[in-house]
């Protein structure tokens, strides 16, 4: 295809993603740099018998006028990076400092809101991952050997818990392992504990938030390793038994060496989908015990007043974390395609 | 072992069958379960006594005279205004699966016809777009939309959840159109079309499988989107999803927890009928990315 062509058929395409994704990337770094400016403070001194006194009000007008013409706000640097909300340098240092060992350094840090949803985003990403491609592998198996009439139906049931909003997925169990509903009951009961709730604890919440993520995931590593079980090679299958392979060492030594390429695709997809964990913590209403960086920055972005520029330094955070994940995902691609130049 | 379960031991076949039957339960008993407590009160469905009362709902046919009410969908649909989110959500599914399939298609196909480099970049740039939590994104949206008053109708959140669907749409299309050979429109060229010509009646015809896949993610992206809608849209269009989220944020008394319920089912349901129709065509766009890599 020539240039001039290429260039027409994907102009629509691409002035999209210029105009909503790329300039908004580049918008919040620079708004990252800037914070709303302070209010226009005026003093006047008023004179009565009794002395003179200094009395300082805003001027609203001023205010707004400056606000209006800078929208951005004012120049801070790097300052809204090391501010107590995110990266919180001085805190860190100091803490570093008063520790003597590093579970209190751990524990200290803990405390300081951007570390708190960090550690939750990848203890969410790095527990989810690997349970789901376990999970649905083993569904994976189990349907294979299904009869064939069953295999569609337990497919459909299957595809559900993917195919619905992740909010209305949570909300539904939420509403499930609430302390009167039908689980949180059965767990009362099980424990022999009524006053039990799944939402009182932060180790419970985080339970429950990862058991959430594997049901909402694993049918997706199901749906896949399925259709790569379908192309299984079954003359290695064969020999493997005739060599007395048990079936676990056949699905050991066979098939999961033919999935590889499928469960490191599905694991890095998986990764940078974690990453970005929200609307469950918001249907589990589970923001008091574990906050996610996407929910950092929904949360900065909510309500009466827009943090922009807090919002905006969150994300560019968040953005770093990702491209790190990215980063295997992009080498992967950069070789299959290599490879495929140079058939 | 691969589809000879008649010759699974029988102890294998049990301990698969139960698997099977348990995780069919994790997968749908949830949603059961909502859709049949939807039609009761909330103290039957919320019930501190007995979860019992879920099933008979002693407290449902003590108030309302029967064992089943519509009670939340009324108060949903009618009170709350459910309805106008309903209408909301179709709109912007139907403009954002119309649009980003008729751009994404033009693009996609450009991206397997043309064999120099810079495809390759593209998509890259692509995936490292689809990387991106769409939540980061919204940071640089307010600004400029407060500013030329774009922010809280339906169009411009069309626009960007288009965009926001591109990079994933162009990479499915691209995949699909690698599969229809090149010959057939090199062919339409050769005897005199355009390439746009030869786009139009030679791959427009035979391209519908892929799109029609293509075309159901962007419809769930769409359908299930939260981040954005939530932030983009004022209270008057809110979507389908932000609107239940309102409903809980508002309200924990009584009865409104069941409009919740009830418009959660709402949602749900048509997704229940596109996964009867288009089971096949939704798993063969996920394996899709997958199978070729």
């Amino acid at each position: 295809m020539k240039h001039k062509t290429f260039f027409w058929f994907f102009l629509p395409t691409a002035s999209a993603m210029l105009l909503f994704i790329a300039l908004p990337i580049f918008s919040i770094v620079i708004q990252s740099l800037f914070t709303p400016h302070d209010a226009v403070i005026i003093v006047t001194e008023n004179c009565d018998p009794f002395g003179c006194k200094q009395e300082t009000t805003i001027d609203q007008e001023a205010t707004r006028d400056l606000r209006k013409s800078e929208p951005l706000g004012k120049f801070v640097g790097l300052e809204i990076y090391k501010d107590r909300g995110h990266l919180a340098v001085n805190e860190v240092k100091e803490i570093w400092i008063e520790s003597n060992n590093f579970t209190e350094f751990k524990k200290n840090i803990g405390n300081l809101p951007f570390y708190r949803a960090m550690a939750f985003t990848l203890t969410f990403t790095f527990t989810v991952t690997p349970l789901m491609l376990v999970f649905g592998f083993i569904i994976a198996l189990a349907v294979n050997s299904l009869h064939h009439n069953l295999k569609g139906l337990t497919i459909f049931f299957s595809l559900l818990p993917m195919i619905v909003s992740p909010l209305i997925g949570s909300l539904v169990l939420f509403w499930m392992i609430d302390s009167r509903g039908i689980i949180g009951e059965a767990l009362q009961y099980v424990f022999e504990d009524p006053d039990l709730s799944l939402k009182a604890s932060t180790g419970l919440t985080w339970v429950m938030l990862i058991v959430y993520g594997v049901w909402h995931a694993a049918p997706f590593s199901f749906v896949v390793f399925y259709a790569g079980l379908q192309t299984l090679p079954m003359d290695t299958i064969e020999s493997a038994k005739i060599d007395g392979a048990s079936r676990l060492q056949q699905v050991w030594y066979v098939v999961i060496p033919h999935l590889m390429p499928l469960i490191t695709f599905v694991a890095l997809m998986q990764l940078m989908d974690n990453f970005r964990v929200f609307e469950p913590i918001v249907g589990f209403s589970a923001e008091a015990h574990a906050q996610s960086l996407s929910w950092f920055i929904f949360n900065d972005l909510g309500g009466e007043t827009r943090l922009l520029s807090s919002a905006a330094t969150s994300s560019v955070l968040t953005i770093i974390g990702v491209s790190i994940l990215l980063f295997p995902v992009l080498i992967r691609t950069w070789r299959d395609f290599n490879e495929k130049s140079a058939k | 072992m691969i589809n000879h379960s008649l010759k699974l031991p029988i102890s294998l076949k049990v301990s698969i069958s139960i698997f099977i039957v348990f995780w069919l339960i994790i997968a749908a008993f949830p949603f059961i379960w909502t859709l049949w407590g939807s039609f009761k009160i909330e103290a039957d469905f919320f019930s501190k006594a007995d979860w019992m009362n879920a099933l008979f709902a002693p407290r449902t046919i003590a108030e309302k005279g029967g064992a089943f009410t519509g009670d939340g969908y009324y108060g949903a649909w009618v009170q709350e205004n459910f309805w106008q989110a309903v209408i909301n959500t179709t709109l912007v599914c139907f403009f954002v699966v119309g649009t980003s399939l008729t751009i994404g298609t033009l693009g996609g196909y450009a991206l397997s016809r043309s064999s120099y480099k810079y495809t390759f970049w593209l998509l890259i740039t692509a995936l490292i777009f689809r990387a991106m939590p769409p939540i980061t994104l919204v940071a640089g949206y307010l600004l400029p939309f407060y500013e030329w008053n774009l922010w809280g109708h339906l169009a411009t959140t069309v626009i960007v959840l288009v965009a926001i669907n591109q990079p994933f749409t162009l990479w499915m299309l691209h995949s699909f159109f690698q599969k229809i050979p090149k010959e057939l429109d090199e062919s339409a060229k050769v005897d005199g079309c355009t390439q746009f010509q030869a786009f139009r009646h030679v791959i427009i015809p035979v391209m519908w499988p892929g799109v029609i896949t293509t075309g159901l993610f962007s419809f769930l992206l769409a359908y299930n989107d939260f981040a954005i809608t939530s932030m983009l849209l004022s209270q008057n269009n809110q979507t389908m999803v932000p609107k239940i989220a309102s409903f809980m944020g508002t309200t924990q008394t009584e009865g409104n927890v069941m409009f919740a319920v009830a418009a959660v089912v709402s949602t749900t349901a048509p997704l229940f009928i596109m996964v009867m129709f288009f089971q096949r065509q939704i798993v063969s766009g996920l394996t899709a990315g997958a199978v070729k890599g």
